[in-house]
């Protein structure tokens, strides 16, 4: 099983979500987020003083996937959360110890 | 009007009774000119009466301009600030605007408008002899332009909520720093000293700028000069926020400052079209002036935000509408629409620069900005003034003096409302230092005012 977090903007959700669902993502954890990369933060402008915010908004995705769509399901947020600029954001994979599902019990990828 | 009325009717009715049919017409002839003289003979011998309809209007007005205090100026004040010092700004706003009114009613109506006009120099500056309001009576009226008159305690609550707001808006540069305390003992002393003086010189009778000729019609002199300079000087002696301008201090809710900016342009008609003291037609052109004007601001502001390389701003928007506002203040019922416009447009592109240029070279903290907007804009509308009132211009002005001259009592009525403001302000900012000191302490003022001064949070 992997773990993926994969930071993404935020306009972005529901199509990567769509998108998601349709190769076999079971659920999401999301979260608006903030941080910085490359992208640096943005201006704001108050009569003339200028504030610089280096953090910028973002959404968190945290999914839980069998081994065998972890693959897929990177590819998946990379080519729907695209725009080909800046900020896009990134995704990370980590190998999952266990799942359990409080209701029944269930474990591994019965679990997902 | 409505007395006249009966007294020709009953005089009417009994030359009626007593006349036969085969004389009616003659009957009629001499009773038309019985009635004229009858109503000739009232019209001396009464008092003036107020109109229904102007003192209806005055009222109205009255309360507009409250509107503009509380909540209006309160909330664009407050949506500024942090969030820490959201309740402190509001109730700073309140508290002054309140403790004004009180003080009106004690001895600044006598001061500014009293029926005793001082003898020599000194009847420039203030007038006395209704201390209390000891001379006002249901009965009696003030003047207003023309021949009509409006009750007089109408008059003094019009003019009261006057030096409310303008005790009020000085303390928009002082905010997130200063003591309660000091805001109180502040206005106490600042309206006796500078606002009331300025007040007699530029609207009384015998006032040192209306014996000149100066034209303020609402007040850009005595409300936006005056408050904008008196704010820049106690900004001054209060000392920066800690902070500023490193830290950055973004306004906590503009939707606040927009909900207020609505409310002060809705109430300036009240303060603009009021200031004819009727309900005429130069206060429908004082109307039309505070619509056009100030739209023409906030557009300006807007598109010089553009042309600096940045994003039309809704606090742009709001900045214009207020700069707009100030401008027109002083030319609301001496201009023509179209000279309104140009000044609402000239008076936001020179506080742009203010706000946006000036003051960070300066660097002195005008919190939120009352000189750069009010003083600034308030030179250029009063300034202005003298040459949109010219008839060549399509203002108001029958052309008997000339721009050049008319403009120079406005340069020197400006310059004489800025001395007084600065000068007074400096001596009440001394006293109020000695007495209950001017800023919170350090801990207070990084926890927020709120918390510190009131105990409260605008936010739980």
């Amino acid at each position: 099983m992997k773990f993926i977090i994969a930071i993404i903007k935020p306009f972005k959700l529901d199509e990567v979500r769509e998108a998601l669902t349709a190769v076999g993502v079971a659920g999401m954890t999301v979260s608006e987020v903030k941080g910085f990369g490359r992208q640096k933060g943005q201006t704001e402008i108050y009569r003339g003083a200028e504030y610089s915010t280096n953090m910028l908004p973002k959404v968190k995705i945290e999914i839980a996937v069998s081994d065998e769509i972890a693959a897929q399901v990177v590819e998946t947020i990379r080519e729907t959360g695209s725009t080909d600029s800046i900020g896009d954001g990134k995704i990370f994979v980590f190998d999952l110890a266990s799942a359990t599902r409080i209701r029944t019990g269930e474990t591994g990828d019965t679990a997902l | 009007m409505i007395r006249k009325m009966i007294c020709g009717a009953g005089v009417l009715s009994t030359s009626m009774f007593a006349a036969t049919a085969a004389f009616a017409q003659e009957t009629a002839e001499v009773v038309a000119e019985t009635v004229t003289e009858v109503a000739a003979a009232v019209a001396e011998a009464a008092p003036a009466v107020a109109n229904p309809g102007n003192n209806a209007w005055m009222m109205t007005s009255t309360i507009l301009v409250l509107l503009m205090i509380l909540p209006g100026l309160a909330l664009f004040y407050g949506g500024l600030t942090r969030s820490k010092n959201m309740l402190s700004t509001m109730t700073q706003v309140g508290g002054a605007a309140a403790l004004a009114m009180l003080i009106w009613v004690m001895w600044g109506y006598s001061m500014a408008f009293g029926p005793t006009t001082s003898e020599g120099f000194i009847g420039n500056f203030i007038s006395s002899g209704s201390l209390f309001l000891s001379s006002v009576t249901t009965d009696s009226t003030a003047a207003t332009f023309s021949d009509e008159v409006i009750s007089e305690y109408v008059f003094v609550s019009f003019q009261m909520t006057f030096a409310a707001i303008t005790a009020a808006l000085v303390l928009g540069a002082t905010v997130e720093r200063i003591k309660f305390s000091a805001v109180m003992l502040f206005t106490a002393i600042w309206l006796t000293i500078v606002y009331f003086p300025i007040a007699h010189m530029v609207w009384a009778g015998g006032g040192l700028l209306f014996k000149m000729g100066a034209l303020d019609f609402a007040g850009g002199t005595v409300v936006h000069i005056n408050a904008g300079v008196s704010a820049l000087v106690l900004a001054m002696f209060l000392g920066k926020r800690k902070g500023y301008p490193t830290e950055p201090m973004p306004p906590h809710s503009l939707v606040m400052t927009m909900i207020g900016t609505g409310l002060l342009w809705v109430g300036w008609f009240g303060f603009n079209a009021g200031s004819e003291l009727e309900a005429d037609g130069t206060a429908g052109l004082a109307m039309i002036n505070t619509f056009v004007a100030t739209a023409a601001g906030a557009l300006a502001w807007m598109l010089m935000e553009k042309l600096a390389g940045h994003k039309g701003s809704a606090l742009g928007f709001c900045s214009g509408v207020i700069a707009g506002l100030v401008a027109v203040t002083p030319a609301a019922g001496n201009s023509g629409p179209f000279g309104a416009i140009v000044l609402g447009i000239v008076a936001s592109i020179v506080a742009y620069f203010a706000v946006s240029k000036l003051k960070a070279k300066l660097g002195y903290d005008d919190a939120l900005d009352v000189f750069g907007i009010h003083g600034i804009a308030g030179i250029v509308g009063a300034i202005g003034t003298g040459i949109v009132y010219q008839p060549q211009f399509g203002g108001p002005g029958d052309g008997s003096t000339g721009m050049a001259d008319q403009l120079m009592i406005q340069i020197i009525a400006v310059a004489v409302a800025i001395a007084w403001a600065a000068v007074g302000t400096a001596i009440v900012a001394v006293i109020v230092k000695a007495v209950t000191g001017l800023r919170v302490t350090p801990e207070i003022e990084s926890d927020g005012l709120d918390i510190g001064e009131h105990g409260e949070r605008a936010y739980n």
